[in-house]
């Protein structure tokens, strides 16, 4: 049997992930909430605008409208680094605990013994490490920027024109993905970035912008917000998903997909709505199990823990919870 | 007549005093607080969490069309303001001195996820009394800005004596006949004038609109020479059919004051109709702005719609349109139908004709 362990915060949620196997919970107001064993809040930032899980999941990181980047954990938070009156718009967990941020043109990364800089013609949105954590890309207006971390190599720049507000590496490194302000995703195959086809794969027809990418369990889908439903693209075969339809699953007439995120093992995606519903959903057969039912607001951010047996999520009025995934 | 947050956009050319306007909204106990988003923290002199710094971002989107140019750096830093609740009671955008606000007015029409939550209340623009004749001449956006507007503020008038004062202000009108002018030295404007004017307060800016008030000379066949009229037979049959259209090279009497009129290129058409066939309506008010759009700075009006009882209202930016029911007709009320077009290169003519054309039979 599903239950559900309901938690109002009053504020929306940023990040709802899992730290020590604990819930946890990166409010707006710059509060991360432990709410379970021995209740905790943390004070880490002057008003959050962005927070990641640490790839150890024993931390999370925080940005902050002071200026800050936070490593928390339910023993405290500590300062990562300080850009003073700059926004953080993004932060991003990679490998041996390194962190990327972003205020406006400017990326830093933050490793064990140093913090460097790299800067942009224009705004960074999105910020991801590729899996081994050797290079960085960026989502910039009108393409991405992949950045050595260690050396001063020249950066390799992808073009497409529009503006980039996301990017996502998939598990293998073989491709990178944005999302777009153009109500679509943008795809390069990085082992064929230097012809002239083949390189580019779009995806579009979504009716709103497509915010929340998860790839599925071994990266043979990634799925993805923006629809009525979850829209799944098929990354198994050699050309990605191009020629391919995208799997729609969890359609609803009467609301949007506003997160996604895919099962740590299985083939399945659990859904959330922007009335406040979560679904999980088996990419194979597209059967669907109802896992919250609709409340006050959008769902702002859902994960699962390790062993894909809970999630928790939390929606844009601070409605959050603790779903058990009953059998 | 909505919970979104109000937008006031805040232009004006270098020097116009934004900066010390900035300080003003920020430092006056006028009981409310607002989010300022500025190019830089420069000169203001105020400590506040709710000041952010943002570097201009125009981001094109569909294909580079200019039309269809949003700041994508406010996409984000309202969106990021937004998600807190009840911290402020508005925001207030300043653009740079040379910055075109057609993209900053967009950004509140295009981006799904900004218009759900804010709304453009007002675009303020502040003029340099003493020169803005000048930058007529070499700034563009000086004069964009002013036609941009809802409100204008005359700034530095100390500077300027009074004969100065009244042809600046005649300029003004004939770039902008529907903004609403104050005059301020050292932007000593009151607060109230700029801030949450609950705007679209388009009864009081298509009334205030001379051209509206002489709406019995529509059917006057030719322009009627004042005796100092100076006609240089140029353009005029083309330009002057009609008394409700003021171009470059407009010599109405009332004009005269102003000894900048050919550095003006912007010119209004305002038009005024009964109640309309809305299947007539929109077709055309989508096509015209589809193919017009690049010369067209801003669009507002109020529409009759036959056997529809509330009023509609619609505002655009170059090909963005965006209309919506606003309140029942009262039974006092004439049911008419008032737009106004601000742009350049505007054929008044066919846009006068096709809009009569959707009139209800």
């Amino acid at each position: 049997m599903t239950t559900i362990a309901p938690y109002d915060f009053d504020e929306h949620v940023e990040l709802a992930t899992f730290i020590d196997d604990q819930p946890a919970f990166a409010l707006v107001d710059g509060t991360v909430r432990f709410p379970t064993s021995v209740p905790q809040v943390i004070e880490a930032n002057n008003g959050l605008l962005s927070a990641d899980v640490a790839l150890d999941s024993k931390s999370l990181v925080t940005g902050g409208e002071d200026g800050r980047v936070m490593r928390v954990s339910p023993a405290g938070a500590e300062e990562i680094a300080q850009q003073k009156r700059k926004w953080i718009d993004v932060v991003s967990c990679g490998p041996n605990n390194a962190v990327g941020f972003a205020a406006g043109r400017t990326v830093w990364i933050a490793t064990a013994d140093m913090i460097k800089q790299f800067d942009h013609d224009r705004a960074v949105e999105g910020i991801a490490f590729a899996p081994k954590g050797m290079r960085i890309a960026c989502a910039r207006y009108n393409g991405v920027s992949i950045h050595w971390v260690a050396s001063q190599a020249a950066p390799v720049e992808l073009h497409w024109d529009g503006a980039h507000t996301d990017v996502v590496y998939s598990p293998d490194g073989r491709y990178i993905v944005t999302s777009m302000a153009e109500n679509a995703l943008h795809g390069w195959r990085l082992d064929n970035v230097k012809s002239a086809e083949g390189a580019h794969m779009r995806m579009t027809g979504y009716p709103a912008k497509p915010k929340s990418l998860s790839w599925s369990a071994k990266g043979k889908w990634l799925a993805s917000s923006g629809a009525q439903a979850a829209i799944c693209w098929p990354f198994s075969g050699k050309q990605g998903p191009m020629g391919k339809a995208p799997e729609e699953l969890g359609t609803r007439g009467d609301a949007m997909v506003t997160q996604v995120a895919c099962h740590p093992i299985e083939d399945v995606v659990a859904v959330g709505y922007d009335d406040g519903m979560v679904m999980a959903v088996k990419i194979e057969d597209a059967a669907e199990a109802l896992l919250r039912r609709p409340g006050k607001s959008a769902i702002s951010t859902l994960s699962w823990d390790r062993r894909g047996d809970r999630l928790v999520f939390g929606s844009e009025a601070g409605e959050a919870g603790l779903i058990t995934v009953g059998e | 007549m909505s919970d979104k947050t109000p937008v006031t956009v805040l232009t004006g050319y270098l020097g116009s005093g934004k900066t010390t306007l900035l300080n003003r909204i920020l430092s006056d106990e006028h009981g409310k607080k607002y989010a300022v988003i500025v190019n830089e923290f420069g000169e203001i002199g105020i400590d506040n969490d709710l000041i952010v710094e943002s570097d201009e971002e125009i981001y094109e989107m569909n294909n580079g069309c200019v039309c269809c140019t949003v700041r994508g750096d406010l996409v984000r830093v309202v969106q990021g303001l937004l998600k807190r609740k009840g911290r402020f009671d508005g925001i207030l955008v300043e653009t740079t001195g040379l910055a075109d606000p057609a993209p900053v007015a967009q950004t509140f029409f295009m981006d799904d996820d900004v218009r759900a939550k804010a709304q453009l209340d007002t675009v303020v623009a502040l003029v340099d009394a003493k020169h803005f004749p000048l930058r007529l001449k070499d700034a563009p956006e000086a004069e964009d800005q002013v036609a941009f507007s809802d409100v204008v503020i005359l700034n530095k008038t100390d500077l300027v004596d009074a004969a100065e004062l009244k042809k600046l202000r005649a300029t003004v009108r004939r770039i902008n006949p529907h903004a609403v002018i104050h005059t301020a030295q050292r932007s000593d404007i009151a607060l109230d004038e700029v801030l949450d004017r609950g705007s679209f307060d388009l009864d009081r800016i298509l009334e205030d609109d001379p051209h509206f008030l002489h709406a019995h000379d529509h059917d006057h066949p030719d322009h009627e020479c004042s005796p100092d009229c100076d006609h240089h037979g140029h353009d005029h049959s083309h330009h002057h059919h009609h008394d409700l259209e003021c171009g470059p090279d407009c010599d109405h009497e009332d004009h005269k004051l102003d000894g900048n009129t050919h550095d003006v290129t912007v010119k209004s058409i305002s038009l005024r109709a009964g109640e309309m066939n809305h299947q007539k309506f929109f077709p055309w008010i989508n096509k015209l702005t589809q193919v017009d759009g690049p010369d067209i700075l801003r669009l507002k009006g109020i529409v009759a719609f036959e056997g529809d009882d509330d009023r509609f209202v619609v505002q655009g930016v170059h090909m963005i349109v965006e209309g919506d029911h606003q309140r029942p007709w009262h039974a006092d009320e004439k049911r008419e139908t008032r737009i106004v077009f601000i742009g350049r290169n505007l054929d008044r003519e066919k846009i006068e004709r096709s809009f009569q054309a959707c009139v209800a039979a």
